[in-house]
């Protein structure tokens, strides 16, 4: 069972009390941008197996969005931050790293 | 005007040793704004005698008070027939902020569970510690019930107190009536 703590009001929240939401930090290009940009936000996701970095809601709780970074093979969660975060924490950039020397996931590492 | 009535019709059940009873009509206001600042503290002082709560807590008594929701909402508590009032007086006080305001009394059922082995019969349908050295008095709790939304707190007398949608009210009834069948199993 999938445990986040909820940034906003500090629960762990256990799985059915969250909503998943797909991939974090994704950059929108809208009206405007050209087609390969555009396929990308849409379609294009980083799906590796080890790190990743989700959205998640708090849905039966405070009902907050919030972002967390997770081992998609191990399910080991290595913190979770606020939805406003255009990038992880560095602490949890630490906590990766010593787990995974030389990660790296869309522009972080 | 018409005759309001709890989506529960007072219904009370002693079972397991447990006592599951509506709370009837209760005052209900939902505020949403900064908890951080001066003019929400004032509004909730004005209509609740209490101040803001604590991260996750509710300081309820008699019917009134407050309990925190989310990192920006509050839910108050007051008498039914006030709660009107009351929300015009959290409005002529945040007048000057952003904020939102809105009487829910009548979209929320209302009922308290208690006795020994409540803390069990909640832990059968919550994924929340109720442990009693865990969840104390005071605490409050947004997250499920079954298969539905539900906030909580345990009073000073060892009761939970059940708020969720009125939709709702009576499957969350029945769900804490059978899950007190067994009553109290000393697990927690």
């Amino acid at each position: 069972m999938l445990t986040l703590q909820c940034p906003y009001c500090g629960v762990d929240a256990e799985e059915t009390e969250l909503q998943g939401g797909g991939e974090a930090h994704l950059k929108r290009f809208g009206p405007g941008s050209n087609d390969d940009d555009f396929e990308g936000y849409l379609f294009l996701r980083e799906n590796q197996k080890g790190i990743h970095f989700e959205r998640w809601r708090h849905a039966y709780g405070c009902g907050k969005w919030f972002l967390a970074a997770r081992h998609t093979n191990t399910l080991e969660v290595f913190g979770t931050y606020p939805a406003q975060s255009t990038e992880p924490p560095q602490h949890i950039k630490d906590a990766i790293s010593a787990k995974l020397p030389g990660w790296k996931w869309g522009n972080f590492s | 005007m018409s005759n309001a009535v709890t989506p529960l019709g007072g219904a009370k059940t002693n079972i397991g040793g447990l006592t599951l009873e509506d709370m009837g009509l209760q005052g209900m206001i939902s505020l949403r704004g900064d908890l951080s600042s001066k003019a929400l503290a004032k509004a909730v002082k004005a209509v609740t005698g209490q101040g803001v709560p604590e991260l996750r807590t509710a300081n309820v008594m008699g019917g009134k008070g407050a309990a925190w929701m989310s990192p920006d909402e509050l839910l108050l508590f007051v008498p039914y027939a006030e709660a009107d009032a009351a929300v015009a007086t959290i409005s002529e006080t945040m007048k000057a902020e952003h904020h939102l305001a809105v009487n829910v009394s009548d979209a929320r059922g209302f009922m308290r569970l208690s006795g020994a082995g409540a803390h069990e019969v909640m832990s059968k349908n919550a994924p929340v510690d109720f442990h009693k050295d865990v969840f104390t008095a005071g605490m409050f709790r947004r997250s499920r019930l079954g298969q539905v939304a539900a906030a909580f707190w345990l009073d000073a007398e060892g009761g939970f107190n059940v708020v969720c949608f009125r939709s709702v009210a009576d499957y969350v009834y029945r769900l804490l009536e059978v899950s007190a069948e067994a009553g109290a199993v000393d697990a927690l």
